[in-house]
């Protein structure tokens, strides 16, 4: 490809160029297509902005060709560390490309229209088998179908596909901020003064402020830390919250994440990975848990030596996501939770068992926390997740 | 019609501002400049982001004007805002002249008076200036939807003063380091460059050409050590301005070989890990392994 350059000057490759320039249009159209066909968001408007674009490069270049399109037509991280794949398998491997042009005659064999109907196939299929169970997810309402906002998590994961309902945790946690912020913006009549409007007004006075114009205050999104635990006993369930805890961290920008089962783990930045796949295997390594119990007393006395001064203030909201089955001993987790509240605004306990009709939070270290939370919530389907949201209003 | 042919031109003045470009972002600051469209700039922190628009303003011999993002920033901060102090005094001051209420108003709502802050003093200057809008993420979606609108058309409007269009349009670079989810809109609109840590030899030529004093071996010393930190599970991974902070620290304590004293290192490793976790993460032992490999 780097004999694009050498080229230039041959009447070979002017007859090339000639050539390629009547074919370009089409060829560039079907990429864009490709492209959507692997999920690019891209569209007619990308077309047209690529067309332009080869109007004014060397289109016997590759090397700027590629740079060109990877520019215009990727919009995110893992729209750019795929995109070379793609071009590769089009430009190169597919039909005579722009730099398989040695011989102007070959690409005149190839018909537009043959060009135009080749069939387009993702470029991997378990990605796209995925994407297409998504879909039709979709398909079926505009929400979530009632099957799945009500069942249990741990009977999500006896089907193979979760990531539909993956994709429904996420989004809820970023809708909860849409609807908080909406919320907060009718309830709070604000008392700074609109120094603009005031002053436009004051003109009809000669300058003195006697009609004061107000406006609202700040919308103030409150302050949230999620402490998971992922030992064994939830299993079934750690791997949603830790995919709402994500759609969280996302939505909110003041959130700070932990995971526990005998230790405490900062979690944040991994919740941050860009990239699906190594989320979700970083994610499930985590959900994956180490055994050997669970110490939700001292992971608590972790997080409050190490990191509640800095992440917990009077505005926090604490959810402690746990089923409350703990190794260690009870009145150490008591006194934490305690010291805990002393610090937060509010601690939530959700808890996956309490969606099972005989459940009764008799478990020991439930009954050593009961004092001194807030709120005892269920949290084991999209239903009582979407609760979340009006529980933060309330209190 | 030609002007990628400058591909290589443009590389070198970056080069000669101070900042080591691959081909591919030449190739998207050219594509900007051609299509007048905004830059979208995405990579981890350290990585050279906010570099790209410096070099840029400095290879064009323009302008740079900045906004830097938070929480919070709101129109006023980023487009316009009244002189409300003067405004006050001047409506005192005319308030004995024989003018009409409605020319008063015009007077006090004039240029004037006008405080401008950096989107409406890019697209004000005569010469197209480097618009950097830093760390979009940071700001909200309100604020987000309004720069969509000002990247489209290029045109502000102020309700006292109309419509005001773009004298000419600046260089806009975007950066985020995707603490948020952007808006699609919005990535649409831009075009797009991901920028990855530096190969080995990139990261070599900027820390030779931005720590002139330091000597080529420890350079290269300094690099390997820092490529194959990266690879380790830390939270933070050291960007380009962590290995260039590092370099000047050992230049400025006289080390010329990582080799002759290790304790400078666990001395220094503060330059390029900034939390406690990432601190315990790489102890003695591992950052002796980490030196074996790189001399």
């Amino acid at each position: 490809m780097k004999r694009g350059h050498a080229m230039t000057t041959t009447p070979e490759a002017s007859e090339a160029r000639t050539a390629l320039a009547r074919r370009l249009p089409e060829r560039i159209v079907e990429f864009v297509r490709l492209m959507r066909a692997n999920h690019y968001r891209v569209g007619i408007q990308e077309a047209i902005d690529a067309l332009q674009v080869a109007q004014c490069i060397d289109i016997l270049d590759a090397r700027q060709l590629r740079c060109a399109l990877r520019s215009l037509l990727c919009s995110n991280p893992a729209d750019w560390k795929g995109f070379d794949a793609l071009f590769e398998r089009y430009w190169q491997h597919q039909s005579a490309g722009a730099i398989e042009l040695t011989v102007g005659g070959r690409i005149e064999r190839l018909e537009p229209g043959a060009m135009l109907g080749l069939q387009i196939k993702p470029v991997s299929a378990t990605n796209s088998r995925r994407e297409d169970a998504w879909r039709e997810a979709l398909r079926v309402g505009a929400s979530p179908h009632e099957a799945m906002t009500r069942s249990d998590f741990r009977l999500a994961q006896l089907h193979e596909n979760t990531w539909p309902l993956e994709q429904w945790i996420e989004a809820l946690a970023r809708r909860m901020r849409k609807r908080l912020l909406r919320r907060h913006h009718v309830s709070n009549l604000g008392h700074r003064i609109h120094v603009r409007r005031t002053i436009r007004r004051s003109l009809t006075y000669g300058g003195l402020p006697l009609d004061l114009i107000y406006r609202e205050r700040r919308r103030e999104l409150p302050r949230l830390v999620l402490i998971i635990d992922v030992s064994r006993s939830m299993n079934a369930y750690s791997y949603f919250f830790l995919r709402f805890a994500r759609g969280i961290v996302d939505a909110f920008q003041n959130t700070d994440a932990f995971a526990f089962h005998t230790r405490l783990v900062h979690i944040v930045d991994t919740l941050r990975e860009p990239d699906r796949h190594r989320l979700k295997e970083k994610l499930a390594w985590i959900a994956a848990g180490w055994g050997g119990g669970t110490r939700i007393g001292e992971s608590l006395q972790a997080f409050n030596r190490e990191y509640a001064r800095r992440v917990v203030d009077s505005h926090t909201f604490v959810f402690i996501l746990s089923d409350g089955y703990d190794t260690g001993a009870p009145e150490l987790l008591g006194e934490q939770l305690r010291r805990l509240q002393q610090r937060a605004k509010r601690i939530v306990w959700l808890n996956p068992l309490m969606g099972r009709t005989d459940y009764a939070p008799i478990a020991s270290g439930m009954q050593a926390a009961l004092p001194y939370l807030d709120l005892l919530a269920p949290a084991h389907n999209l239903e009582s997740l979407m609760k979340i949201e009006q529980m933060l209003l309330r209190l | 019609m030609r002007p990628f042919a400058d591909t290589e031109d443009l590389i070198g003045r970056l080069e000669h501002a101070g900042y080591i470009a691959e081909r591919g972002l030449a190739v998207a600051l050219l594509l900007m400049a051609q299509l007048r469209r905004p830059l979208l700039v995405e990579g981890d922190a350290g990585v050279g982001k906010t570099e790209i628009a410096k070099a840029l303003a400095t290879a064009y011999g323009c302008e740079l004007i900045r906004l830097q993002c938070y929480e919070g920033l709101d129109v006023n901060a980023a487009v316009y805002e009244w002189n409300y102090q003067r405004q006050l005094l001047a409506i005192k001051m005319r308030e004995a002249e024989e003018s009409s209420l409605a020319e008063k108003e015009r007077h006090v709502f004039s240029d004037e008076y006008l405080l401008q802050r950096p989107l409406l003093q890019a697209i004000r200057r005569p010469q197209p200036p480097v618009l950097l809008i830093d760390e979009i993420d940071r700001a909200d979606e309100q604020f987000e939807a309004y720069l969509l609108e000002v990247l489209s058309d290029y045109q502000v409007s102020i309700p006292e003063l109309g419509t005001v269009r773009a004298v000419s349009i600046p260089h806009v670079v975007l950066t985020s380091n995707g603490t948020r989810e952007l808006s699609d809109a919005l990535r649409r609109r831009c075009l797009y460059h991901y920028l990855d840590y530096p190969s080995f030899e990139k990261e070599l030529r900027i820390v030779l050409r931005r720590v002139p004093q330091i000597e080529e071996q420890l350079a290269g010393q300094i690099v390997t050590f820092v490529q194959k930190l990266r690879t380790e599970e830390l939270q933070k991974r050291p960007g380009t301005a962590e290995t260039l902070d590092w370099a000047a620290a050992l230049v400025q304590l006289r080390v010329s070989s990582l080799d002759s004293n290790p304790d400078f290192i666990a001395d220094t490793l503060a330059c390029l890990l900034k939390t406690r976790e990432d601190l315990a993460a790489v102890p003695p032992s591992v950052s002796a392994r980490l030196l074996a490999q790189s001399i």
